[in-house]
């Protein structure tokens, strides 16, 4: 059991009404992995996660988490996992104790066990000094904190985490993802759903989940090799202007501001490079810097998205 | 079940409780104030009715028959006046409820053996008030005419009279006729309503209005373990707020309680169960709070408030509103108060009143609970 992987999905499918929110998706998540859920908004990742914890039937295909069929066995896979849901889920009248606490009575823990595991939990996220103070009064980023040591108070060696840093500012982002390392060298296996393509570079391996279809997946490494044109990095000074150039070339396939400057995909990147100085120039538009780049994952995400809808 | 997740649920929402003034004014400090204002102020007794006095014949006789009113505990003569518009004011301004007019031949008329006319005005603004005032005018004038007709008989020679049919009145159950006796336990219905009803109604569309509920549900406990452990708080509330009003009812208002007072507690405890049932039918079924406070008060504390037979008869309600009392839980309550409380019967009686409680505290949690898994698929 202990090579078996930590979750196995197979052609996973889930309508409501006539709209197919997850459309056949398949992948597997081994042991001790930190497994990225990527997509835009309404992708259907959530709705994923919502089968995967036994909070959803799918209206069809399979998957088997911890072990435990998603279908018939939900009751003891909920035993075995922890899940952080998008909206903050703990009681802001009850103080980070009661709420823990609260959690570790849901999960069967009791006495010397849960206070124990309590006390460890609040070391774990940075609470101990705070854990007597109402929920209400914690910040946003160390209530996700407390979100996340409620969610592993009963050990469980697989973490759902759904978009758990949403709102959160970039330092308490950078701490956030500190703990899920900590929690992956535990042995701990975590799938996280985000639209931080910084985020996304921290996982192990990721699968991008567009208009409810699986499109790539890969290590970050894996999906950056998917992009098959080109990237040009481009400076003008007039950065709206030369964005409505870039897009009015037909050698040019898509344009996006990035950063400072723009991001350009191209099949023959020499070509379009000219034919960029050029419309430029036209315009009196100075350039001040134009060269070839490595796609960044955000490249790729948007690039692998833009096949899916063509396709 | 799962009773240690049953009990974290149990201690949760107490604190929650705690923690929120407006639950703990709703669930200790409103039912307190229900009852004292209602066992002090709303009260159906008419005494001492202020009453204006015309007298256009100042006689001796005159002055006998207004002996029968001032006399009675019904009446207060207040005002004397000296005409009718003085009348009309005292009426407009409140003073007074009822007005005697005498007329000026009214020892003549009495003498020469005519009938003499006596005028009663009432205030008829409130139809229910007047009336009573007028059966109490009409008991006395009654009174009065019979104590004159003895008179004349004793003068004709006749000395032994005896009234062909007389009617002994006599009142069970509430003797003197006060409405605390029937308030106070009919108010006790209303207190449970609202105490289980209202604030149950709330507590599992808040969770899934804060997000919270979600979260819940991919933990291993069982719905059945939520809102059993939901309903324990509110119940237990409901149990104090009922000690509550039992102790108030017998130390403060004297309400006799003539049964058994543990069947009176066994039953307003179903009763309990069947508002806490249709609370969380509410709660399941609205859309947000405000929703689901509104749907409470419509469909529980109005209707046991108005179709009961707490405040209104049954009987004497038109027809569709009788037939519609029947699908009111609390009517059962009603009956179930009355009974026990005053007439001091036990459930050889009241059982079909304590069956129906049962039953529609087995449909309202079932409902509630179907509805719940059907809500998360």
């Amino acid at each position: 059991m202990s090579d078996a992987p930590a979750i196995v999905v197979k052609d996973l499918t889930r309508d409501f009404g006539s709209f197919r929110a997850v459309d056949s998706i398949s992948f597997e998540v081994r042991r001790g992995e930190i497994f990225g859920f990527l997509g835009p908004n309404g992708a259907g990742k959530s709705t994923t996660i919502r089968m995967l914890n036994g909070l959803l039937l799918p209206t069809a295909g399979e998957g088997r988490v911890a072990g435990f069929d998603i279908v018939r066995e939900q009751e003891s896979l909920q035993e075995h996992i922890g899940y952080m849901s998008q909206r903050f889920s703990l009681y802001e009248d009850l103080t980070a104790e009661e709420n823990l606490d609260f959690f570790g009575g849901v999960y069967g823990l009791a006495n010397d066990r849960l206070a124990a595991r309590i006390d460890e939990v609040l070391r774990l996220v940075g609470l101990t000094e705070r854990r007597a103070d109402l929920t209400r009064t914690l910040a946003l980023g160390l209530r996700q904190r407390l979100a996340l040591a409620s969610a592993v108070l009963h050990e469980p060696p697989i973490l759902f985490l759904d978009e758990p840093t949403s709102g959160v500012d970039p330092i308490s982002r950078r701490n956030f993802w500190d703990l899920i390392y900590a929690m992956a060298d535990r042995g701990v296996t975590i799938l996280v759903t985000t639209h931080y393509m910084d985020e996304a570079e921290f996982c192990d391996r990721l699968v991008l989940i567009y208009q409810g279809r699986l499109i790539a997946q890969g290590t970050p490494g894996d999906l950056k090799g998917l992009v098959q044109d080109a990237i040009l990095a481009a400076y003008p000074d007039r950065l709206g202007e030369a964005l409505e150039v870039a897009r009015s070339l037909p050698l040019i396939s898509d344009a996006a501001v990035f950063g400072r400057g723009l991001h350009l995909t191209a099949a023959d990147p020499q070509a379009a490079g000219a034919a960029l100085r050029q419309a430029l120039a036209a315009r009196d538009i100075t350039l001040e810097r134009l060269g070839r780049v490595a796609p960044t994952l955000e490249d790729a995400f948007i690039s692998l998205i833009q096949r899916a809808g063509e396709e | 079940m799962d009773l240690g997740r049953t009990w974290a649920v149990f201690r949760k929402e107490m604190i929650h409780v705690r923690r929120d003034p407006g639950s703990l004014i709703q669930a200790i400090l409103l039912p307190v104030l229900l009852l004292l204002l209602y066992g002090y102020a709303l009260t159906f007794d008419i005494r001492e009715v202020p009453t204006a006095v015309y007298d256009l014949e100042q006689s001796r006789v005159s002055q006998g028959f207004l002996k029968e009113f001032r006399g009675s505990p019904y009446f207060s003569l207040t005002h004397y006046v000296n005409s009718y518009e003085d009348i009309r004011r005292l009426i407009d301004h409140q003073q007074v409820r009822l007005a005697l007019v005498i007329p000026h031949d009214f020892s003549r008329r009495l003498k020469l053996g005519e009938t003499a006319r006596v005028q009663a005005i009432l205030d008829g603004t409130d139809a229910n008030t007047a009336n009573i005032i007028l059966g109490y005018v009409q008991g006395a004038a009654a009174a009065y005419n019979q104590r004159l007709v003895v008179e004349r008989l004793n003068l004709m020679g006749v000395t032994r009279l005896e009234e062909p049919v007389p009617v002994q009145t006599r009142l069970w159950f509430n003797e003197d006729l006060e409405s605390k006796n029937f308030i106070i336990p009919g108010l006790i219905v209303v207190i449970m309503t609202m105490v289980g009803s209202l604030l149950t109604a709330v507590t599992i569309v808040r969770e899934s209005e804060r997000g919270s509920l979600e979260g819940l549900l991919a933990t291993p406990l069982r719905k059945s373990e939520l809102i059993l452990g939901k309903l324990g708080p509110y119940f237990l509330i409901g149990l104090v707020d009922l000690g509550l009003v039992l102790g108030l009812g017998e130390f403060l208002f004297a309400v006799p309680l003539r049964g058994s007072v543990l069947l009176y507690i066994a039953l307003a405890s179903i009763f309990l169960v069947v508002m806490l049932g249709q609370g969380l039918l509410i709660s399941v079924t609205a859309e947000n709070q405000l929703q689901a406070y509104q749907m409470a008060t419509l469909t529980t504390f109005l209707p046991s408030f108005l179709l009961s037979g707490f405040v209104f008869s049954i009987a004497l309600m038109p027809l569709p509103l009788q037939i519609a009392s029947y699908l009111v839980p609390a009517r059962y309550l009603v009956s179930i108060c009355k009974g026990v409380y005053l007439k001091g019967i036990g459930l050889e009686i009241l059982w079909p009143d304590a069956l129906m409680l049962v039953a529609f505290a087995a449909l309202f949690i079932l409902l509630a609970m179907r509805k719940f898994s059907r809500k998360l698929r």
